[in-house]
C-alpha cells in the first residue's frame, strides 16, 4: 500500500497536495483501520498526490477537550499545529468527524489555519473533477445513512455522503430522524471512552433499531465511532449476517473492487 | 367625582408599568451578573436571524401543529394589542371608543382582532388539550412539576380569559352591536346576553372591559416571574446567538495562555511574575457558578419558555438519564434568580450562601451524560445553547477539581502520554499501512 509520509516526502523535496489526517481511531481502531485502508485505496485509485505524517501525528485533542479537558486539548492542538506548520500543510481530509470539526474551527484560532475537508467531501470532489470515475455501481441493495453529529449538526454537511451513496446505484433509505434532525449513536462528547450514565437503555441500541426499521442491507456511515457504535447494535439485535455496517469509503472501495 | 374613573385608570397604568420597568430592570442586571463576550460582530447576519427565527417563527414550524397554532396566538397577541391604545386613550380620557371616528377602518380592525381573539382563544384551548387531555410526553418530565406545571396552565387561562373578555366586551356594547360593523364574532356572542336590559348590558360591558384591561397589566407583571418572558427576550435572544458552527467550541484564552507559556522555550520557569501580577486571583477555568457563565448564556435561560423540544430530541435523555437540556436551562435561571435576591437583600452585594450552580442546581451526572450532539441547540425555537453550559461545567470539573469519571481520567492519560485516547505507542500509529 502506497502511503507516504510528510517526512519522506519533505527529503525528496516534495509537498504533497493534501495531508491525510488518519486520527487515533483511524490508526489503532482495528475497525477503523479497515476504514483508513479503504480510503488510502480511493486515494491511490485516483491518483492523489496525499501523505501522512505517521509516528509525527498525535490525538488531535477532540476527546479531551469535549471531556472538559481544554488544557489537553490545547497542549495537543499546538503539538500537532507546530508539526504542521513546519511541513507547511494547507489542505487536509480525514475520514474522523470530530478531528474534521477541530481541525476545521477550533485550530485555526491556535494558530493553525488550514482547508479541512472530511472524506466524503473529498471524494465528491474527485468524482466533480473527473478524477475518479465509479465504474461498477452496486445492485440496488437498501442502504440507510446514519448522519454523524460533528459531520451534520456541527458542520451543515448533509449531502456530500448522501451524494456518494446515491452515485453507487443503490436504494438510499432514510431513517425517520435523519439530517438535522438525526439522532446522535451515543458515542460523541467523550461518551466512547466511559460507560454510559444510569438509563433504561443505551443510546447506540436506540438508533440501530430505528436505523433496522428501514430493513436495510447496509447502514452508512461516515465517523469511525458511529461505526463501532452501530456494529455494536446491529450485533446485540442479532443482525450481523443480514446487515452490514459500513463507511462510505468502504462502500466504494468495495463497489470498484479496490 | 366624575373623574375618578378615570384617576384610577391612571393610577392603575403608572403602577403597571412602573413595576414592569421595575423587574426589567431588575432583569437586566441580572443578567449581566454573567461575564462578558463580544456579539457585536456580524451585525446583518444577526439581524437577520432575529427576522427570521424570532420574528418569522421559522423553527417553531417544524413541529407543525404546535408551530402553526403558535403563530396564530403569537400574531393574534402581536395585533390585538393595538387595540389596548384605544383601551388606554379610553381610560385616561373617558372616552368611549375614541379611534370610532376613523369608520369603516375602524370596523376592519375590530373585525380582525374578533377573528385573530376567537382563533387565539381556539389554538389556547388546544394547547391545554395537548397539555392536559393528551399528555405528550414532554410536557410532563419530572422537571414539569409543581410551579413550571402550572406557570404553562396559568398563561393558557390568562389567555382564555382575556380573548373571552374582550369579545363579551364587544357582545354587550349595545351601540357597537347595533352598527352590526365589526363584529363578525361578537354578534354571535351577542345571542348569549339577548333579552337583558340595556342597563344590565352596559354593568357587563363596563366591567369586562375593566377585568380586561386589569388582566393585561397583571399578565405583564406576570412576566417576570414566569417562563412566559420568551415574548420579549426571544427577539434579543436569537440577535446575540451564536454564529460560529454549532460544533466549534470556544478555546478558553486563559488556558491558551498557559499553554503558550508552557510550550515556550524562551520562557524562564523561574522568573519573578511582572509587577502588580502577584496579587492576581487566578482565573477559574470552566464554571461552577452562573457568574463564571457569560451573559448569553444567562439571557438564554430567562428566554425558556420550557417547551421541552431540546430535552424531546436529546440522545441522553430519550434513553432514560438524568440530563435534561430544558432542566439545565430552567435550574440556570433558578439560581440566577437566587443570586439576584440574595444581591437585593445584601444592598447590592452578593453575600456568600454556600451554594453553587454546580452540585446544587446541576449534578455532575447529568454533566457527563451528555454526547455533545448538538441536537438540543438545533431544536430551540429560540436559539438557546444548553450545550454551551454543560461544556463550561465539565471544565470546571475536569480542570479545577480533577472530578471526571475514572474512564475518563484513562483516556485523558492516555493522550498526555502517548497521543492517543488508548495504550498504543505513537510509534505504531502508521501500522496500518503493512497490516
Amino acid at each position: 500500500m502506497n502511503v507516504p509520509t510528510m517526512a519522506e516526502m519533505m527529503a525528496q523535496g516534495k509537498q504533497p497536495e493534501v495531508l491525510f489526517w488518519v486520527g487515533s481511531a483511524g490508526s489503532f481502531d482495528d475497525r477503523a483501520k479497515k476504514i483508513t485502508r479503504a480510503f488510502v485505496k480511493i486515494l491511490n485509485k485516483a491518483n492523489v498526490d496525499f501523505a501522512v505524517l505517521g509516528t509525527e501525528e498525535s490525538s488531535t485533542g477532540d476527546a479531551a477537550k469535549r471531556a472538559g479537558n481544554e488544557f489537553l486539548f490545547q497542549m495537543q492542538a499546538m503539538t500537532n499545529i507546530e508539526v504542521m506548520n513546519a511541513y507547511e500543510v494547507k489542505k487536509i481530509v480525514t475520514c474522523d468527524p470530530h478531528s474534521f470539526n477541530t481541525l476545521k474551527n477550533e485550530y485555526p484560532d491556535l494558530g493553525g489555519a488550514y482547508e479541512v475537508y472530511h472524506h466524503t467531501q473529498f471524494i465528491k470532489q474527485l468524482i466533480d473533477d473527473g478524477r475518479l470515475i465509479l465504474s461498477k455501481p452496486m445492485n440496488g441493495e437498501r442502504i440507510t445513512f446514519h448522519d454523524p453529529c460533528y459531520l451534520g449538526r456541527a458542520n451543515d454537511e448533509y449531502e456530500s455522503p448522501r451524494d456518494l451513496i446515491r452515485k453507487l446505484g443503490v436504494n438510499l433509505v432514510e431513517m425517520k430522524r435523519n439530517k438535522n434532525n438525526a439522532l446522535c449513536c451515543g458515542a460523541g462528547g467523550a461518551q466512547m471512552f466511559k460507560d454510559a450514565e444510569k438509563g433504561d437503555k443505551e443510546i447506540f441500541l436506540e438508533r440501530t433499531e430505528e436505523a433496522i426499521e428501514t430493513k436495510p442491507d447496509i447502514i452508512a456511515t461516515g465517523c469511525p465511532y458511529c461505526n463501532t457504535m452501530m456494529t455494536d447494535g446491529v450485533k446485540s439485535t442479532n443482525k450481523e449476517d443480514s446487515i452490514q455496517v459500513l463507511d462510505i469509503a468502504e462502500l466504494i472501495a468495495n463497489a470498484e473492487a479496490l | 367625582m366624575q373623574y375618578i374613573d378615570n384617576i384610577l385608570f391612571a393610577v392603575l397604568l403608572i403602577f403597571g408599568i412602573g413595576f414592569f420597568v421595575r423587574n426589567i430592570k431588575k432583569l437586566k442586571r441580572n443578567i449581566f451578573l454573567g461575564k462578558d463576550i463580544d456579539r457585536s460582530d456580524k451585525k446583518s447576519e444577526r439581524w437577520g436571524n432575529m427576522t427570521r427565527i424570532a420574528l418569522g417563527q421559522s423553527k417553531m414550524v417544524r413541529r407543525p401543529v404546535a408551530g402553526i397554532l403558535h403563530i396564530v396566538v403569537y400574531l393574534g397577541f402581536v395585533i390585538i394589542n393595538i387595540e389596548v391604545v384605544e383601551i388606554i386613550i379610553d381610560g385616561l380620557f373617558g372616552t368611549h371608543r375614541a379611534l370610532s371616528f376613523m369608520g369603516g377602518l375602524y370596523s376592519f380592525l375590530i373585525g380582525s382582532f374578533e377573528v385573530l381573539a376567537f382563533l387565539v382563544l381556539f389554538s389556547v384551548i388546544v394547547f391545554w388539550i395537548r397539555r392536559m387531555v393528551l399528555r405528550i410526553p414532554r410536557f410532563w418530565n419530572k422537571e414539569m412539576k409543581g410551579f413550571p406545571k402550572n406557570d404553562a396552565l396559568y398563561i393558557l387561562y390568562f389567555e382564555m380569559v382575556l380573548m373571552s373578555l374582550f369579545l363579551i366586551m364587544n357582545a354587550t356594547d349595545v351601540h357597537f352591536q347595533e352598527a352590526n360593523s365589526g363584529n363578525p364574532i361578537s354578534q354571535f356572542v351577542a345571542s348569549l346576553f339577548h333579552g337583558m336590559s340595556h342597563d344590565t348590558l352596559h354593568l357587563i360591558e363596563t366591567t369586562a372591559w375593566w377585568v380586561h384591561i386589569i388582566g393585561i397589566f397583571i399578565f405583564l407583571n406576570y412576566l417576570y416571574y414566569s417562563k412566559h418572558l420568551h415574548i420579549l427576550l426571544a427577539f434579543p435572544n436569537t440577535f446575540y446567538a451564536n454564529l460560529n458552527p454549532k460544533g466549534q467550541f470556544p478555546n478558553d484564552k486563559n488556558v491558551t495562555k498557559e499553554v503558550q507559556m508552557m510550550m515556550d522555550p524562551n520562557i524562564d520557569p523561574f522568573a519573578s511574575a511582572p509587577e502588580g501580577v502577584e496579587d492576581e486571583v487566578p482565573e477559574k477555568f470552566g464554571a461552577s457558578d452562573v457568574t463564571d457563565l457569560n451573559w448569553v448564556q444567562l439571557m438564554n435561560a430567562y428566554t425558556c419558555t420550557e417547551c421541552g423540544r431540546c430535552t424531546s430530541v436529546c440522545p441522553a435523555n430519550i434513553t432514560g438519564k438524568e440530563l435534561s437540556p430544558r432542566a439545565i436551562m430552567m435550574k440556570t435561571r433558578d439560581r440566577v434568580e437566587e443570586v439576584g435576591k440574595n444581591i437585593d437583600q445584601n444592598k447590592g452585594e452578593i453575600k456568600d450562601d454556600g451554594k453553587q450552580l454546580l452540585n446544587d442546581y446541576i449534578t455532575p451526572e447529568e454533566l457527563w451524560a451528555c454526547t455533545s450532539c448538538n441536537a438540543c441547540v438545533e431544536e430551540c425555537p429560540v436559539s438557546i445553547d444548553p450545550l454551551s453550559i454543560i461544556m463550561d461545567m465539565r471544565r470546571y470539573l475536569v480542570m479545577e477539581q480533577s472530578a471526571a469519571p475514572q474512564e475518563l481520567n484513562m483516556m485523558m492519560t492516555n493522550i498526555e502520554n502517548n497521543g492517543a485516547p488508548w495504550q498504543y505507542s505513537q510509534m505504531d500509529r502508521l501500522n496500518w499501512k503493512d497490516e
